[in-house]
């Protein structure tokens, strides 16, 4: 407690260069992700190959991606951007399975009913496929969130800012409270982001709130699916 | 492209291939501690899993473990378990156990679940006793969700095993780290393209050996149809036919 005392500016600066890094790969990953799901709906074959190409993107250890970055963009080494595009890829290859099953999961009947209405495909995609997707889209938000925020950490390896240094710092100068900071702080960011996520569900799905089990479902299927098990 | 050609260049290089501070015992590192790592984890996390998965309880501490784990650094507890017990292969084993134990309990309970309630009730009225039930019917039948939990952990300790050369713990992250110190940009991409090739060999076995182990006699279900069938009653073609008429 003591060395976060006297270090609460440092610790505060790197909260937020950390909540710079993990926010954007979240919320790109999610908007490309739910396009990506459509089509690995829409098509056999296009479902095969998005999977698998994500499949072999999210194998790719994280520090190796980091470092491939300026290769394939052209970035300087020590450019934020390497560490922000590498946790995008992440977030893409975890996300989209989600949002594939998601989409997969609103009922037939009700998206029959909703064309009979005389919704257009673009429509009944925005007000009634989305939405009703919801739930297990939330469910997989979280747990890239939770991911990405962990990984953020691994930058401050290669030089890009992060909570990462508190354990680089404290690792050199032999002080475990610093790095025990550093992951108390990591996981404070990761819990801050998921009740977010929780509140922004339960403000854009208040229907959500009234079937707990669907939810907790959807919760579940999403780590299973995090674990590489479904 | 000239960066990638010093990389392979670096691999290449016979001073950098053989001998113990050469690339391929680095590598047998690596795999040393993924497999150690993934093996205590399963001591570990197999029998549990399955408890949850035969008796249905703790499954909502599980997934919240699995959940929570996820937002926890690996580096920063790499780090601090080496401060605490010094350098060398102890700290990052326990990390790398650590991190393996999730993915391989989501996968034995999970596969435990998985089972057909009909086929474990059928298995109790031919006289299976409890026993024989788990290890004749719910092993086997999960199998195929284990070595998929297991595939997952050997894929993210053998990403995190790169992280023990950090503490000098060895491994294929030994040669990033020197490079990166040394701004010797061949060797640490050489390095990082080793690993990778690595996570991907891996990875093609395990999709390999995840389709040999379903038991013979059951079909492995392929999703003929993407989206689930309609909940309300299709329509009968024909006359249809009443049980007990």
């Amino acid at each position: 407690m003591k060395w976060v005392g006297s270090n609460l500016d440092l610790v505060w600066e790197l909260i937020v260069a950390h909540v710079g890094l993990s926010v954007p790969p979240i919320i790109i990953g999610f908007l490309l992700s739910i396009p990506l799901g459509w089509v690995a709906n829409r098509f056999r074959i296009s479902r095969g190959v998005i999977l698998l190409v994500l499949g072999l993107l999210y194998t790719i250890p994280s520090l190796p991606l980091f470092i491939f970055m300026p290769l394939i963009l052209g970035t300087n080494q020590l450019s934020s951007a390497n560490v922000v595009v590498g946790l995008t890829i992440y977030a893409i290859a975890l996300m989209v399975r989600s949002s594939a099953d998601g989409l997969a999961s609103v009922d037939d009947d009700i998206l029959q009913a909703a064309s009979a209405m005389g919704y257009s495909a673009w429509q009944r995609f925005w007000r009634v496929e989305l939405p009703l997707s919801g739930p297990v889209l939330l469910a997989g938000l979280r747990v890239v969130s939770a991911s990405t925020v962990s990984l953020a950490t691994i930058g401050s390896v290669i030089g890009v800012t992060s909570l990462g240094y508190l354990f680089i710092n404290g690792f050199q100068r032999n002080i475990p409270a610093e790095v025990i900071t550093g992951i108390v702080a990591t996981l404070l960011v990761a819990v801050v982001f998921d009740l977010l996520l929780v509140l922004l569900g339960r403000v854009l799905l208040p229907w959500n709130a009234r079937d707990r089990t669907s939810s907790r479902q959807a919760r579940r299927q999403a780590v299973l699916l995090a674990e590489g098990v479904s | 492209m000239n960066f990638v050609v010093e990389g392979f260049g670096w691999i290449f290089d016979p001073a950098n291939i053989g001998g113990p501070q050469g690339w391929i015992a680095r590598l047998l590192e690596q795999l040393s501690y993924t497999f150690g790592a993934v093996a205590i984890g399963a001591v570990i996390a197999i029998p549990l899993g399955y408890l949850v998965g035969h008796t249905g309880r703790g499954r909502d501490i599980a997934v919240s473990l699995s959940g929570g784990l996820r937002a926890l650094p690996s580096l920063g507890v790499l780090i601090l378990i080496g401060l605490g017990l010094g350098i060398g292969f102890k700290a990052p084993l326990i990390t790398f156990v650590i991190l393996a134990i999730p993915p391989i309990l989501a996968g034995a309970y999970s596969g435990f679940e998985a089972v057909d309630r009909k086929t474990i009730d059928a298995a109790r009225a031919v006289g299976m006793t409890e026993w024989q039930v788990i290890t004749q019917v719910e092993v086997p039948l999960g199998l195929p969700l284990l070595i998929g939990g297991i595939r997952s952990g050997v894929l993210q300790v053998v990403a995190t095993a790169t992280l023990a050369g950090y503490i000098s713990g060895g491994a294929l992250g030994v040669f990033i780290f020197e490079g990166t110190s040394t701004r010797n940009y061949a060797e640490t991409l050489g390095a990082s393209i080793l690993v990778t090739a690595l996570a991907l060999a891996l990875e093609g076995i395990f999709a390999l050996v995840q389709r040999l182990v379903v038991p013979r006699g059951v079909v492995a279900k392929e999703a003929t149809d993407l989206r689930p069938r309609s909940s309300r009653p299709q329509p009968v073609m024909g006359i249809p036919i009443h049980e007990g008429k």
